[in-house]
């Protein structure tokens, strides 16, 4: 045998190293969290009015533990549980959220003055995801509507763009993810001025977690949950549809622009007609608009089928 | 030591088992438990298959002979975690709604692959014994189980679109499995040349 023949040490020293960083990672991937990451509270919010129109009785509503452990927030991480274990690395003061775009008064708001400026309300919502699971989570927040009316929309306001932090430190946003961030969200003017889109401060009267989108998201329930973007730096109003990260990513295959939970229009790889409700096992079915066909009104004439 | 190997492997292929009924008792299995069964199944029952169609490449390359002795074993227990997941999802998931399942299967690439790769796994797994391997006469055995190659195939992509996006440890385990297609290609390419006798 030839030297050239004989492995040199460096990379079979590196082959085992190879084969236990292989087996280490089948190892860790195979054993799947055997405890839940500790559940944080965060501090009471106060003044917190529950609003009756939308106390949704008749439906039981999740835990805290569920709707803080079972989180998609990529830019946590792309597990369900990476948000809540890697919660600590959103750094959420000093915060601000600016209004831009087609705006009479375009503001860089301080989250704090946020906070001061708008009563907040208890509603609880179903929340559908479009990976056919299903919450019902007390939300604490205010209408969309009435912040956008502070900045007086110009009549060429026709969408409303949202736009999530990045954060150097936050896990998900380094290296490669399969989507792009900033994660970028939209709704037309009217879907953004209807009573029921929200936005969100709190859970449970307490101020939001950082893996469920602190410290103000966006709810808009009669959609899948992916259009209620979190942790929201920028709300731009502008006149032409503005590009959404699940629209945008892989030529607009992933999902379209409404989002509007339909239980006859199939995900690309799942059916839609039922969902899980988390807590229980069997599904149920899926409601058209998730149950809230008030919204119904707002998509007259237009082929949902289409612009599903 | 040679006694204890399959015993062993035995064993070590009911780890998993155990480690889920664990889990399942004590709520471990987080907020969506059914989802989380679901992906824990398909998981161990791909690194099975994986560690299955490693087997024959082990004694290819580095002239091993004792995973041969177990292959037969961890095809069965691929089988057999195969079994449970698509169990629990026809079952448990689904809740036995055939209707719902059959549309699934056919308006969905993603569940259509995981149940092709399930039903091409069946006649593997009960023909892996030696009276099956008599009466088939080994050349038309061994025709039969190189479905197992497209079976390793389907079931990558499987795992692939089990995500929204594609995943590095997804392409990882993909990658893994075209090594293990590849070295059996290139000895037998290797074979037909006549460079190498036919083990």
């Amino acid at each position: 045998m030839r030297w050239s023949e004989v492995t040199p040490r460096s990379l079979y020293v590196r082959r085992r190293e190879f084969l236990k960083l292989g087996a280490g990672s089948a190892l860790a991937l195979s054993l799947p969290a055997f405890a839940r990451a500790k559940v944080e509270h965060g501090p009471k919010l106060a003044g917190v009015t529950a609003n009756p129109n939308y106390a949704l009785a008749e439906e039981k509503k999740n835990s805290f533990e569920d709707i803080t452990t079972y989180n998609n927030f990529y830019e946590l991480g792309s597990d369900k549980s990476d948000p809540s274990e890697n919660a600590g690395k959103l750094q959420t003061r000093p915060w601000t959220v600016s209004v831009e775009g087609e705006v009479g008064k375009p503001r860089k708001w301080d989250i704090e003055e946020i906070l001061k400026s708008f009563p907040i309300e208890e509603r609880v919502y179903r929340l559908r995801c479009v990976e056919a699971w299903s919450m019902v989570i007390p939300w604490d927040g205010f209408p969309l509507a009435d912040f956008l009316k502070k900045h007086d929309p110009t009549s060429r306001a026709k969408y409303v763009a949202f736009e999530s932090a990045v954060q150097p430190q936050m896990p998900g946003v380094k290296g490669y993810a399969g989507i792009p961030f900033p994660y970028l969200e939209g709704l037309r003017i009217d879907e953004a001025m209807h009573p029921l889109s929200l936005l969100v401060v709190g859970l449970y009267g307490e101020a939001l977690p950082n893996q469920d989108g602190a410290p103000i998201r966006l709810v808009v329930p009669w959609k899948y949950g992916f259009k209620s973007a979190k942790s929201i730096v920028k709300i731009r109003l502008q006149e032409s549809q503005p590009p959404t990260t699940w629209n945008q990513y892989g030529g607009g295959a992933e999902y379209g622009f409404y989002a509007n939970v339909n239980p006859d229009v199939d995900h690309p790889r799942w059916s839609q007609a039922r969902e899980r409700r988390i807590g229980e096992l069997l599904r149920r079915k899926t409601l058209m608009f998730n149950g809230y066909s008030e919204v119904a009104s707002l998509y007259a004439g237009l082929d949902l089928r289409k612009f599903y | 030591m040679k006694k204890a190997l399959v015993p062993a492997a035995f064993a070590a292929c009911c780890v998993p088992l155990l480690w889920f009924a664990v889990q399942a008792a004590t709520s471990g299995l987080g907020a969506n438990p059914v989802e989380e069964l679901l992906n824990d199944l398909g998981y161990t029952a791909f690194v099975l298959l994986a560690l299955t169609l490693a087997c024959t490449p082990l004694q290819t390359v580095a002239g091993w002979n004792w995973p041969i002795r177990i292959r037969k074993l961890l095809g069965d227990f691929c089988f057999f975690y195969a079994c449970l997941h698509m169990l629990t999802y026809v079952v448990i998931d689904q809740g036995l709604d055939f209707k719902a399942v059959a549309t699934d299967v056919l308006k969905h690439k993603f569940i259509f692959l995981g149940m092709a790769t399930w039903l091409l796994l069946l006649p593997l797994a009960v023909t892996s014994t030696r009276g099956w391997q008599r009466r088939l006469g080994f050349r038309r055995w061994k025709r039969l189980h190189r479905l197992v190659y497209l079976v390793g195939g389907l079931a990558s992509f499987h795992f692939l679109l089990r995500f929204k996006t594609p995943r590095v440890e997804t392409i990882a385990w993909m990658g893994v499995i075209c090594v293990l297609l590849l070295v059996r290609a290139v000895a037998a390419v290797r074979r037909r040349a006549g460079m190498v006798q036919s083990p």
